[in-house]
């Protein structure tokens, strides 16, 4: 689709002044100057043996800088998801139980607040809480998983805690919202009357029968969510200066390696295809009825 | 009860209103009176507290605050309204048609919004960023190419509902052609159905213009931004932390209010949606 856009990576790469001659050699040294369905089929090949191609601006694979880049995005949006549905449903499954109450109320005033919020505005003011008054973490950086780095698997992960917790609060605003209204709806069922009235507990009723049903809906938008955890990433690794793929990415911009953001964004949407698939897997373990309706 | 009183008694349309109000009137003042030029550089008063002649104080470049935030409002507007009518334009004309002729064009423009769906607003603006140079324009162009498929899947789910009614089939029946029952019929009966997506969609899109604009990639100097405003904030954390609070307030308020009226035109449109929730 990039390809029925007007302008050229090789000329954006090597500016306005650059010369004509230039402009063709590296075109031609890109493969740019071949069909675009050639270079795709050999995209998806170097894809394949992961080896797309070298770096303009690193002169390095293109695979190695972004698999350097990974161990600090992967966890920290690992990190983020395991908060929001820690989050979400602890406060949704709340608020849920005190239908129309003052806890349910709060909540979801709460959480309307939350979606408004920018993550990394979120992020900022963290950071000028817990790093500028209260001196508790660090405000930015990245030390290492390994102590050879100078960080260590506590130092690492401490970094991670600000950014995982600016991408988790305003995520799990809309997920708890999302899980109030599919318990609600799930209680009001017949199967959850029958339960209660064989004189199971609130306990059991609410894990074996509500929750299990309810998270159908839930798992639907946690899916959608993890686009939106992906970009976040990107935004809050500026905020905290993380050396993860949000800061290849604007390092690549501003260098110009338009092959190397074009693959970024490629992983990245890939990334968000692959959750969507596995999300639709997950529908079937979660509720077997989706399996035999679909077969 | 008349439109209006029901209006005038949703508690979260009339604060959400109330807020978008404020907020559109700030912008259009912007025009005729800011307390200070929004762009003027005067170093000497930089980094003032607020007083009575600066309300919120002043950047690193001794420029207001407050004006910043005024004229900064417009340009948020902007993005928004743009944003959402490139959504609007071309994602309704695709929902309608694919609706109306159903078959293969209606599997290509669903496949078509599966594919652009992949690629959240951010990655879209940070690839046209990549090839066009950061700027207005391609935000405006990125937020608005993200819109196209959500408001095309939206219209033609919305579509293909009223092309099953009685009345369409009554059309039908007097002889009327896909085109003029398009536009008679279903358009006015997914009219509040898309009103209600555009301002959620507004608001997505000031977020993420917000967000291009503190990565650099949105508004560019020297027109003020709410987002770069809050990059530059960041930098100056310790000198003035509260550089990095108002811009961000205004961002909140402003998408809070246009939330809480997409809620409530919700409620207003389709009362059976407020019984459910």
């Amino acid at each position: 689709m990039l390809d029925l856009l007007p302008g050229n990576a090789a000329e954006v790469m090597l500016g306005e002044s650059a010369t004509r001659e230039a402009v063709a050699a590296l075109t031609h040294k890109l493969g740019l100057d071949r069909p675009a369905w050639e270079r795709y089929t050999h995209w998806m090949a170097g894809l394949a043996t992961l080896d797309v191609g070298d770096s303009y601006s690193y002169n390095a694979p293109i695979t190695q800088l972004i698999a350097e880049r990974l161990v600090v995005t992967v966890p920290l949006a690992l990190m983020a998801m395991a908060l929001t549905t820690g989050l979400a449903l602890t406060l949704g499954v709340y608020a849920a139980s005190r239908h129309n109450r003052f806890g349910d109320v709060g909540v979801m005033a709460a959480s309307q607040i939350g979606i408004a919020i920018p993550n990394f505005w979120f992020a900022i003011l963290l950071v000028l809480l817990f790093a500028v008054q209260l001196g508790w973490f660090s405000a930015g950086g990245f030390p290492g998983w390994t102590e050879a780095d100078g960080g260590g698997l506590w130092a690492g992960l401490a970094a991670l805690v600000l950014p995982a917790v600016s991408l988790a609060v305003v995520q799990a605003a809309i997920l708890a919202r999302i899980t109030r209204s599919a318990v609600l709806d799930v209680q009001r069922e017949d199967f959850v009357r029958t339960a209660r009235a064989k004189g199971l507990s609130q306990r059991a009723v609410l894990w074996r029968h509500v929750l299990r049903n309810a998270f159908v809906p839930v798992l639907t938008v946690m899916g959608l969510q993890f686009a939106t955890l992906v970009t976040g990433t990107i935004v809050v690794e500026q905020v905290f200066s993380l050396p993860g793929l949000g800061r290849l990415i604007f390092q690549a911009i501003s260098n110009r390696d338009v092959v190397l953001v074009q693959n970024i964004v490629m992983l990245l949407a890939a990334v968000v295809i692959a959750i969507n698939f596995v999300v639709d897997v997950l529908y079937a373990v979660i509720d077997p009825r989706l399996k035999v309706h679909a077969a | 009860m008349t439109f209006a009183q029901r209006a005038l008694r949703h508690k979260s349309f009339v604060v959400g209103g109330v807020l978008v109000a404020l907020l559109l009137l700030v912008a259009l003042l912007s025009f005729v009176w800011t307390p200070h030029p929004a762009t003027e550089i005067d170093v000497p008063n930089k980094l003032k507290p607020p007083s009575a002649t600066y309300w919120l104080g002043t950047d690193s470049l001794g420029r207001d605050i407050v004006s910043l935030l005024i004229v900064g409002a417009r340009y948020s507007i902007a993005v928004g309204l743009i944003a959402v009518g490139i959504g609007i334009t071309v994602g309704v004309a695709l929902g309608l048609l694919a609706a109306a002729r159903r078959g293969w064009f209606e599997e290509l423009v669903m496949r078509f919004s599966d594919l652009t769906l992949a690629f959240p607003a951010l990655l879209t603006a940070i690839m046209l960023t990549a090839i066009y140079g950061p700027g207005l324009v391609t935000s405006i162009v990125a937020i608005g190419i993200f819109n196209i498929p959500e408001f095309a899947r939206i219209t033609r789910a919305s579509a293909n509902a009223v092309w099953t009614r009685e009345f369409v089939l009554a059309a039908r029946a007097c002889g009327k052609g896909r085109a003029r029952i398009t536009f008679e019929h279903v358009l006015p009966n997914i009219a509040s159905v898309l009103i209600v997506q555009a301002t959620i969609r507004f608001a997505i899109a000031i977020l993420a213009e917000a967000a291009l604009s503190y990565l650099g990639l949105g508004t560019q100097p020297p027109m003020p931004s709410w987002g770069r405003m809050l990059n530059e904030g960041q930098s100056m954390m310790y000198q003035a932390p509260l550089l990095a609070v108002w811009p961000g307030l205004a961002i909140v308020l402003t998408v809070l209010g246009l939330n809480l009226m997409g809620d409530g035109l919700r409620d207003l449109l389709d009362p059976r949606l407020a019984r459910q929730r």
